[in-house]
């Protein structure tokens, strides 16, 4: 039984969730990033986007709404790149209907996560990735329960500098502490805003907020991704982001996030 | 609690496999837990001295909802013959506390209920926020504790006599939406504001929404576009930091049939006064995002009073 349980992801090395409290803050973004940096860095990545009313990855990753088939072991991942690098598998891709609702209250969310954490045949993985909703409620229980049979890494958390950010993100970290979830860091999002006209930078969510929140909690501070518009373009055309814009200043933060990350998790 | 619990109120309560086993299992199976919460109706005699309800929606997180309802009841409060009130009904990350100045305040109960938080005389404020004893408390609760909280609020609150009643909600189309829908059943909800961003990310999370508001019959007031292009403040040029790449919230308006009630543009003041619990339509009132604010207000005003008259007429 323990066997089948742990069964599809016995070969999955890492698994990272992306977590925040708050919404809007770009977990769903970091989370296509930093899956996109690690694949650039060799490794085989997948992504288990368990935001049930609101699944932005398939957009992100332009994958479309693809056919889902199911082989022995359970459903197969779609695949973003033609080497299969880089699996997702997202309830966006079982409706039928994009604009459909999924109008489900908290006893089937979980049911349907439960399938989702031990269902999906996802192979052999460097590092598994877990979007989540905003929240700290049936969709992240149900994640961590059906997880315990294999070894959650950790929880990287978002914000953006705004305290109105950060003081949900407080009670994200409350419960990573309650549920034995090892926080690996705090990335803060839309960290100031540089005019491609005039090179002036505007904080237009305020400022300072994550690498504060990391000293008051004791977290380990990854970085700071700043507002970008080439960014935003890339997930809006479900464009590879990297691959696209190298040099940009989101790219140098992003690479140096997901190189902290690699490095804490197979340091451990 | 049981994992695969269908619901006490489905059609399959107590009939499921996962059922067996449940102590609960033989109420489910009667029926009994199928009767209409008497709840409702108490929340129906409730809400007859409000007299407009307003829901804030949006579907996406983060694109402001929040940050809105507490402006437009700010504007609504700033007539001060008028009484508004804001129920904040996202558990799990309340955030109209510190957005309206509230941060640290606590509820008291008296013998007509639990006493709102004032900002002014005439605006008062209800969120979990207020139950939390510290800003790292977590509410990791599952739905159904959700829904009770959500029941208390409509219930319990001894709101008075109230013009406006702005219900902000959490992203999504869960528990704290259904439950909203289903305790306001014996009351009529005005409609909803729907809150988007002009991105397409944020546009297919909305286009759910609006879909899930058409089912459950909430009419919809408008579409708010929030974080409309940035004017740099030094050279005065316009970005477009969340592009409007499938025509934003003014081509889903055209292709749904609704009004677009307007385009809030950025602004780093409108996030440093909602940091500072301060309202912005007062501290820059000359903001361009302001004026928009404003306009905004005057058009949920105006379908608020003609909804009054339709009433009125046909009677």
């Amino acid at each position: 039984m323990e066997q089948s349980n742990d069964g599809n992801l016995s070969q999955v090395r890492h698994v990272v969730l992306v977590l925040s409290g708050k919404g809007g803050v770009g977990k769903s973004t970091i989370t296509t990033e930093l899956a996109l940096a690690l694949r650039h860095a060799g490794k085989k990545v997948g992504i288990l986007d368990v935001d049930l009313c609101g699944p932005s990855i398939p957009h992100m990753l332009g994958v479309g709404r693809p056919d889902v088939h199911q082989c022995d072991s359970g459903w197969v991942p779609v695949y973003a790149d033609a080497q299969k690098g880089l699996a997702l598998m997202s309830i966006g891709f079982l409706l039928e209907d994009p604009d459909e609702a999924v109008v489900w209250r908290g006893p089937k969310k979980t049911a349907m996560i439960a399938q989702f954490v031990s269902d999906v045949a996802w192979g052999e993985l460097d590092v598994l990735l877990v979007d989540t909703p905003p929240g700290t409620s049936d969709e992240h229980l149900a994640v961590l329960e059906n997880l315990k049979k294999h070894r959650v890494d950790g929880a990287v958390l978002v914000t953006t500098p705004q305290a109105v950010s950060t003081g949900d993100v407080r009670r994200e970290i409350t419960f990573c502490k309650k549920t034995g979830v090892r926080i690996l860091g705090i990335i803060e999002n839309m960290s100031g805003f540089v005019c491609p006209h005039c090179s002036e930078c505007s904080n237009i969510f305020s400022k300072g907020g994550g690498e504060e929140l990391a000293k008051l909690t004791g977290s380990t501070f990854l970085g700071a991704v700043p507002l970008d518009p080439l960014l935003s373009g890339a997930m809006e055309e479900g464009a590879d982001f990297i691959r696209s814009f190298p040099d940009s200043a989101s790219f140098g933060a992003i690479s140096t996030i997901s190189r902290a990350l690699l490095c804490d998790l197979e340091g451990a | 609690m049981n994992e695969y619990c269908p619901g006490t109120e489905s059609e399959q309560a107590g009939k499921t496999s996962s059922c067996q086993g449940c102590p609960n299992q033989k109420i489910c199976s009667s029926g009994a837990t199928k009767a209409p919460d008497p709840a409702i109706a108490e929340i129906g005699a409730k809400m007859s001295t409000v007299k407009h309800k307003i829901l804030v929606l949006s579907g996406k997180g983060g694109v402001g909802k929040s940050t809105f309802s507490a402006h437009l009841a700010h504007a609504l409060a700033s007539d001060g013959t008028k009484e508004v009130a804001v129920l904040d009904v996202d558990i799990c990350g309340p955030s109209i506390p510190r957005i309206m100045g509230l941060e640290g305040e606590q509820v008291h109960q008296s013998g007509s209920g639990w006493s709102p938080v004032y900002v002014d005389d005439n605006l008062a404020v209800m969120s979990i926020g207020f139950l939390l004893s510290s800003p790292d408390d977590a509410v990791i609760w599952r739905g159904p504790k959700k829904n009770g909280m959500i029941k208390q609020f409509l219930r319990d609150v001894d709101w008075g006599d109230l013009d406006y009643l702005i219900v902000d909600t959490p992203p999504g189309t869960s528990d704290e939406h259904l439950s909203l829908i289903q305790y306001l059943s014996a009351t009529h909800v005005d409609g909803a504001v729907i809150i988007t961003t002009p991105q397409e990310v944020s546009l297919q999370d909305v286009r759910k929404e609006i879909r899930f508001c058409q089912k459950v019959k909430m009419p919809i007031i408008g579409v708010v576009e929030n974080m409309s292009g940035f004017v740099c403040p030094s050279c005065k040029n316009t970005s477009q930091i969340f592009p409007p790449t499938s025509g934003g919230a003014e081509r889903m308006c055209a292709d749904l049939h609704l009004p677009l009630l307007g385009k809030v543009p950025l602004d780093p003041r409108i996030a440093r006064s909602c940091d500072e619990g301060k309202s912005f339509l007062h501290e820059v009132p000359d903001s361009p995002a302001a004026e928009v604010y404003l306009s905004i207000v005057h058009s949920i005003q105006d379908y608020c009073s003609n909804r009054v008259t339709e009433e009125q007429s046909t009677t």
